[in-house]
């Protein structure tokens, strides 16, 4: 049996554990979900579609809301309980942790963000490939253990319902929390201000070195302010104190999927490629022809991003009044 | 209060990673190496509650004797002494590398008594494991948070804060706590020239660490299939600016 561990925020499920759920079922044995809290006892009717059969519903005081040490000993117990094959999420920030929470409690091995999963999941050894340096490199790796906790890189698959759906049964999992655990259970939040983010953005303007000051991001801001999107930065933006570190686009800033990502002035390091590189179309503005943006990119404009990127706007801004 | 920083040293690619061709490491022929980024964060970060609270820092690495390179950078930046766990057999897996972490820790302890925080990266650059950490805190049986984009400390307690997809949470974690910091939490500083003479000076600790393999093993590396497209190139400077407005509207952008 594949268990999948479904995250969701105070009820709400995240979209990408439907990921994991996609990829559970490759293995062809029975797809069991795990949900965490009673503010998660409503997904159950939302996962029939992806073929799963049993909703495992663990309930606790301390299971309000999210806690990583909470929720990886759910899982622990879980696992003991139930001795599924593998245990899969998908290789969110929560997934991971989790996941690892789960395995450092019952000193078993775990792997983040796999891309693909060889073999039988009752095998004694899981072969997998997995992501490196963020995705720049691939690694294949073998897992040993009696259950095998993996998360599935986000974005490694399209989610996708199954052909035959699934009962959905929800059952509740008998589950014994040490109430200590509270000491990690989020005690508070701002909520994020509606919009798009960089995250979510359709179009991100994102500049590098070559932009050159904090004041040269204005007519970035501008193109993106006229296309509905958001500005973005590299790492070396960050580093000059140019943009907030909210703004970088990389490897330890944030992945983006945009339908138009403008890559204004960035060489294409592999710290910010493997941020942008789930983009759906590029186009890049560079003085360097052999940049390996340019190389990389769909479109590219050979030329000084401070005069193409106001001709730009300006062209945009005409056919709208036209 | 004292903190303990565990950093990992990586090499530090530009825009292409090779492989040697037994495909079992990176080819750092042409590389430097550089600590993790979050690390350097979590490195920063030590300083900054060290300066604010008074007490030490200690850091901590698991790798190859040339490591002690990261060892001294961090302490050219704030750090009061570092500890080699010296390692002469490649890449150690995350159970073995948190095994092995938390004996040091454990040691170091013993002997000079509790961290009141010990840090680590978010997850490391080149292996991305995203568990030693956690590994480590559930062994010395401690709170412990990833993914800090902001940390202070008052009162007993670490407060944490971190991006969720809903906004902005923050977490309350009793001392002694671990917490995983991510980039974007401070901006680093760079060493002084008092801090590298200091450095110079500063004691490092070397051991041999022992610990038993996990169940996750590296098998072979591999790149991933290269993204070349053919860059179809609109124009030169901003004469090229209807071209793209083109490829916007094909593209059903302009809205």
């Amino acid at each position: 049996m594949i268990l999948v561990l479904i995250e969701h925020d105070r009820g709400s499920l995240a979209p990408a554990s439907l990921e994991a759920l996609t990829a559970a079922r490759t293995f062809g044995d029975a797809v069991e979900a795990l949900t965490i809290g009673d503010t998660a006892d409503g997904l159950a009717a939302d996962l029939e579609a992806y073929g799963v059969t049993v909703v495992h519903q663990a309930h606790d005081d301390v299971l309000g809301d999210y806690g990583p040490e909470a929720w990886g000993e759910v899982v622990a117990q879980a696992v003991r309980a139930l001795s599924p094959a593998v245990v899969l999420a998908t290789g969110t920030d929560r997934g991971n942790e989790v996941l690892a929470q789960a395995a450092a409690r019952l000193d078993l091995p775990f792997a983040a963000n796999a891309i693909e999963l060889r073999g039988s999941a009752d095998a004694d050894t899981l072969d997998m490939t997995r992501v490196r340096w963020g995705g720049s490199l691939l690694e294949d790796a073998s897992l040993t253990a009696p259950t095998k906790l993996v998360t599935v890189a986000h974005h490694a698959v399209d989610a996708a319902p199954a052909d035959t759906p699934g009962a959905a049964t929800p059952s509740l999992l008998a589950v014994e929390i040490d109430p200590s655990l509270a000491r990690t259970v989020v005690s508070g939040r701002v909520e994020r201000e509606a919009g798009v983010t960089l995250a979510t953005a359709p179009v991100v303007v994102g500049g590098g070195r070559g932009v050159g000051s904090a004041d040269g991001f204005a007519p970035l801001q501008e193109l993106a302010d006229e296309l509905g999107g958001v500005v973005g930065c590299s790492r070396a933006v960050t580093n000059n104190g140019w943009r907030n570190h909210t703004d970088q686009v990389g490897q330890t800033g944030t992945r983006i999927a945009p339908d138009v990502y403008f890559a204004c002035g960035i060489s294409g390091a592999i710290q910010h490629w493997v941020g942008a590189m789930a983009s759906k179309h590029i186009i890049a503005i560079n003085t360097d022809q052999q940049a390996n943006m340019v190389t990389k990119a769909g479109h590219a404009v050979i030329g000084d991003l401070h005069e193409v990127v106001p001709a730009i706007t300006a062209e945009i801004r005409r056919r709208k009044s036209a | 209060m004292r903190i303990c920083v565990c950093v990992k040293r990586v090499p530090a690619p530009g825009s292409k990673i090779n492989i040697t061709a037994d495909g079992q490491q990176v080819d750092t022929t042409n590389l430097g190496f550089t600590t993790s980024p979050h690390e350097e964060c979590a490195v920063e970060a030590a300083a900054q509650l060290v300066e604010e609270h008074g007490g030490e820092a200690t850091v901590l690495t698991l790798g190859p004797a040339e490591a002690e390179e990261q060892l001294r950078y961090a302490i050219s930046v704030g750090m009061h002494r570092g500890v080699l766990l010296a390692t002469a057999d490649g890449e150690w897996d995350p159970q073995r590398t948190a095994r092995a972490l938390t004996t040091a820790i454990t040691e170091l302890e013993a002997v000079d008594g509790p961290f009141d925080l010990i840090l680590f990266g978010n997850e490391s650059a080149d292996a991305g494991g995203f568990q030693v950490g956690i590994r480590v805190a559930h062994a010395l049986g401690r709170p412990m948070v990833n993914g800090a984009k902001g940390l202070s400390v008052a009162d007993g307690a670490a407060s944490v804060e971190r991006e969720a997809d809903a906004g902005r949470e923050t977490y309350s974690l009793p001392l002694p706590a671990v917490v995983g910091v991510k980039e974007g939490v401070n901006l680093p500083r760079y060493p002084t020239m008092r801090g590298r003479l200091a450095s110079k000076k500063a004691e490092v600790a070397s051991n041999q660490p022992s610990a038993d393999a996990g169940g996750l093993a590296e098998q072979v590396l591999k790149s991933p299939p290269e993204r070349t497209s053919q860059t179809i190139v609109l124009g030169t400077g901003p004469d090229a600016a209807p071209a793209v407005v083109d490829v916007l509207e094909e593209l059903g952008v302009l809205s």
